[in-house]
């Protein structure tokens, strides 16, 4: 990080731990420590990623650093201002700056909510009127024709509910995009035309890129930077091609090595080989 | 340092999506319609008729009835279905016919009433109770769950011990003894929503607390309140029943089906058909609502809207 | 064609009954007649709901011992074939056509308009099918090694509850469970979803199907986890010599795992053929373009992925004729009308007006 710039997004040793039930009344509840002090910098205008299985603590950091959720030791800057410890209501100015794409593409949209509404609903919460000039701007932006507007999520299939999700994350005109798991859900086509469109959009706004994903495969064609996490804790931080090519930490090596890959099945390798190789990547030092 | 109420834990993300598969299992197509539109439109059809007759025959019988409804007249006591009294006399001499009007509009001012201060109370102390820190929740809840013991009988007989007796008391003591159902049912689903990822972005978009039950939380929880309702009109109109069989609800001036109930009960077999008019008029009140809610539920199911 | 050295292991590792060469002279005018070493023999399936069609004229065969794979995204048809196979299909679903399927036995099953007893005999032992969500395939309130022996009780593959758990524990060791004798005692929250999904497999193969159809098994799991299973159903199916349809949106899961592969769209097999074949020198437009669009790799000169243009169109509602003109650029007038299978049968072959005759290095569409 280059002296004096100040990052997009600053993590500092952020811990979160949850109480779950008591077994007995003898004992305290049980801890459970989703983070277990993750440090990041993610600079302005980069592409960064973060990489792990399920589990590994990158859905609750992303929460974090969206302030939706506070961490329970640590801090978090959003462009030099700690966000972690302010409650909810001293937020708006982050709602302006930072802004969501989430995995679902069905979950995450109101099934009752016509899609203007729902574009609209970061503006309306500045307490924005009259923003339909603004929706169809966005929906266009997204690839959406102007009817989309009055009609309801149902009605759209999971690549154009997953743009409604972006067009109404660039409502307020973000400078930081936070996306978990933006194509997931989606099949391997749409899959294509959404991170294009995500590309496209984040080129064109110079927006910082927040990229949460499982699959290592994707991380690599969007992002520039990766940062791969297990069990609620950063084992490695990097240049994406980097860290694909030659890895350091074991953990890293298991996941390059499980993945499947096209060309190298084609080449002869087998599920055997791919179970092969990652117990091996598991247990390398 | 504590977790915070507002951002604790209780935002989960809900369960995974759906797979294909698990909607084909269920034969569902496009857009997983649970009854075709043709159903949901018969189901309202054949409700909103049958609530649509009652009303009609309540507003009717607010200009003319056949007979005075309080006329008695001895002379005519206990007679059979004739020409002159459709549906017979009862012991007072009074038409039945007349009364079964006349009470249609005692079923529903008290169903209406009760299902209205119900709702307005249990509604927003339901989605109140999701959406507060988990232990106001439960304070709530068992408070609700207090209410929900309190024996409506025993709560109508207190308050006509005060009031005197009417149908007014009547309405209150249904519609209080019904808000702990509604508060649960609308907890419940409003619990439900707010684990949703659409509450989430809202959260995310900057929407206050109060906005979001407003915009976000209530109407997902509409269809539970429409059958809720429907159910708890139904229950009303047992209990008004019920109650003016105990003589606690209209008083005697006053036509009311549950007053025919009882008056008519020792001429069970005298008389059978002073029990089975006002049994049918409820039992088809409480099947009209009952269909009528249930197709309205499904009616305002965007994902039903267009029939995809 | 011949496969080069050192591809996608065929069935000839571990046991084989019988030579991998599909006889050349099955008659085209006598469909249901199944050759001896068919598992599975689907002949001109449609599945209609009222006026709707799902499926239309799909064609599949799966021989003992061969892994077939059976790709397609959402809308395509690809899970509702595999209900078909089960004869699990919705009462709204009508199917039509033969689907033949012959158990380690050589007792032969018509599934489309059999009994529901007849097919509650099949399933669970000739056939057997492993889902996407494991938890949701395993009881909550049963016991895991239960459940693995209950499997087995069912279809009276062991002759008492005895036998039935004692083999219960060998079958969770075989999958990889450690400490399989506490594990059989453990519910299915307790274990993680990799474990339950071994559990899962446990069950499909405890009678020896003659067929194990699977339906997005690892797409659920995570990476590292998929690794394992993936390489456990593969051994588990070869141990037995049994077919394998193996349904899924990854093609290089379906690389991985199976010799040959057949592509699903709009509800129509539109291509099929070995794995190799396919995948380097697609013909279909669609498969070629599904290609291009599933390798993140591979980039146009702005530097974004190559797509197919527009969206699927939603279950029954695709064009007349060839289901993926209107997302097809090299579509003409021609392809109103159905496009003719070509090949050497339903193994083999595409069915595309206008299919790729040239294939660049990189094998894509420039859509």
């Amino acid at each position: 990080m280059t002296v004096g710039i100040v990052p997009a997004v600053r993590v500092r040793e952020v811990t979160r731990d949850y109480r779950r039930q008591r077994t007995s009344i003898f004992t305290p509840a049980p801890v459970v420590r989703a983070l277990r002090g993750v440090s990041l910098d993610i600079a302005p205008g980069q592409r960064f990623g973060i990489v792990g299985e399920s589990g590994c603590g990158k859905s609750t950091l992303l929460r974090i650093i969206a302030g939706l959720d506070q961490p329970t030791t640590g801090t978090v800057e959003i462009d030099g201002t700690d966000i972690s410890r302010l409650p909810e209501r001293r937020l708006g100015f982050l709602r302006e700056r930072l802004q969501l794409v989430f995995q679902d593409p069905l979950g995450s949209l109101d099934p009752r909510m016509k899609v203007r509404d729902i574009v609209a609903e970061p503006l309306v919460s500045q307490g924005k009127r009259d923003n339909l000039p603004r929706v169809l701007e966005l929906l266009e932006a997204v690839g959406l024709q102007p009817e989309a507007a009055d009609r309801y999520p149902h009605q759209f299939s999971g690549g154009q509910r997953q743009r409604i999700s972006i067009a109404r994350a660039l409502a307020p005109d973000p400078r930081i995009l936070v996306a978990d798991e933006p194509v997931s859900a989606l099949d391997v086509s749409v899959r294509a035309q959404v991170l294009n469109l995500l590309d496209e959009l984040v080129e064109r706004l110079s927006l910082t890129l927040v990229f949460v994903s499982h699959d290592l495969s994707v991380i690599r064609h969007v992002c520039d930077s990766v940062a791969v996490m297990t069990r609620g804790e950063v084992v490695e931080v990097g240049a994406t091609e980097q860290i694909y090519q030659d890895a350091e930490h074991a953990y890293t090596r298991a996941l390059v090595a499980a993945a499947p890959r096209l060309r190298t099945a084609l080449a002869g390798r087998t599920a055997a080989d791919l179970a092969a190789d990652t117990l091996a990547a598991k247990e390398s030092r | 340092m504590t977790s915070p109420s507002w951002r604790g834990p209780s935002w989960r993300r809900g369960a995974g999506t759906s797979s294909g598969f698990s909607r084909l299992a269920t034969g569902l197509l496009p857009a997983g319609a649970h009854r075709s539109r043709a159903a949901v439109s018969a189901t309202i059809a054949v409700g909103g008729g049958i609530v649509g007759l009652i009303v009609a025959v309540g507003l009717l019988s607010l200009v003319w009835t056949p007979y005075d409804p309080g006329a008695i007249d001895p002379t005519s006591r206990l007679q059979i279905s004739s020409g002159a009294h459709w549906l017979g006399t009862d012991k007072f001499g009074r038409d039945v016919l007349s009364l079964i009007m006349a009470g249609s509009r005692t079923t529903l001012v008290v169903g209406v009433v009760a299902v209205g201060v119900a709702a307005i109370v249990g509604v927003p102390l339901g989605i109140l109770s999701a959406m507060v820190p988990k232990w106001w929740g439960e304070v709530i809840m068992r408070a609700n769950d207090l209410l929900l013991a309190f024996p409506a009988l025993l709560l109508a007989i207190m308050l006509t011990a005060v009031q005197g007796q009417g149908v007014v008391t009547a309405m209150i003591a249904i519609g209080i003894a019904s808000i702990p159902s509604f508060a649960r049912v609308v907890r419940s689903g409003a619990i439900g929503v707010m684990k949703t990822e659409y509450v989430l972005a809202a959260r995310a978009a900057g929407r206050r607390p109060w906005a979001i039950a407003l915009r976000h939380v209530l109407p997902n929880v509409m269809n539970l309140v429409i059958v809720q309702a429907s159910v708890s009109f139904a229950i009303a109109v047992l209990a008004e029943a019920a109650l003016s069989y105990l003589g606690l609800g209209a008083p005697p001036g006053t036509a009311s089906w549950g007053r025919m109930l009882q008056e008519g009960q020792e001429l069970l077999f005298v008389a059978p058909r002073l029990e089975v008019f006002p049994g049918v008029a409820i039992a088809l009140a409480v099947l009209g609502f009952n269909l009528l809610g249930d197709g309205l539920r499904d009616r305002y199911d965007p994902r039903l809207r267009d029939g995809r | 064609m011949s496969m080069p050295s050192g591809s996608v292991p065929s069935a000839s590792q571990g046991s084989v009954i019988a030579p991998r060469d599909a006889p050349a002279d099955r008659p085209a005018d006598a469909p249901n007649i199944t050759a001896p070493d068919d598992v599975l023999r689907v002949d001109g399936l449609h599945v209609r709901v009222g006026e709707l069609e799902l499926l239309s004229d799909v064609d599949l065969t799966v021989r003992r011992g061969e892994r077939v794979g059976l790709i397609g995204e959402s809308g395509s048809g690809k899970s509702l074939t595999a209900l078909s196979i089960m004869g699990l299909l919705a009462e709204s679903l009508v199917p039509s056509g033969s689907i033949a399927v012959t158990g380690q036995d050589g007792r032969h099953t018509q599934v489309v308009g059999a009994a529901e007893s007849d097919l509650a005999a099949l399933r669970g032992r000739d056939v057997t099918m492993i889902f996407q969500e494991p938890m949701t395939a395993l009881n909550p309130t049963m016991r895991v090694g239960a459940q693995v022996a209950e499997v087995m009780r069912i279809h009276r593959t062991v002759p008492d509850r005895h036998t039935a758990a004692a083999r219960a524990v060998e079958l969770l060791d075989r999958v990889g469970l450690p400490d399989p004798a506490e594990a059989a005692r453990a519910y299915p929250h307790q274990l993680s979803g990799g474990q339950r999904q071994r559990v899962v497999v446990a069950m499909a193969l405890a009678n020896d199907p003659a067929l194990l159809i699977c339906d997005e098994p690892t797409t659920a799991l995570d990476v590292t986890v998929q690794a394992l299973v993936l390489d456990l159903i593969v051994r588990g199916v070869e141990a037995r010599n049994a077919g394998m349809l193996f349904i899924t949106h990854d093609l290089a899961v379906v690389a991985s795992v199976c010799e040959r592969v057949l592509v699903m769209y709009g509800g129509r097999v539109v291509e099929a053929g070995d794995v190799q074949q396919v995948f380097t020198r697609p013909r279909h437009r669609y498969t070629r373009g599904l290609i291009g669009a599933s390798d993140l790799d591979l980039t146009r000169d702005d530097g974004r992925l190559y797509t197919i243009q527009g969206s699927v169109p939603s279950a029954g509602r695709f064009p007349h004729g060839c289901v993926f003109r209107n997302r097809c650029i090299h579509a003409t007038i021609e392809c109103e009308s159905l496009p003719r299978w070509e090949g050497t049968g339903p193994e083999d072959g595409f069915a595309c007006w206008h299919p790729v005759r040239v294939h660049d290095s990189q094998g894509v569409d420039a859509s």
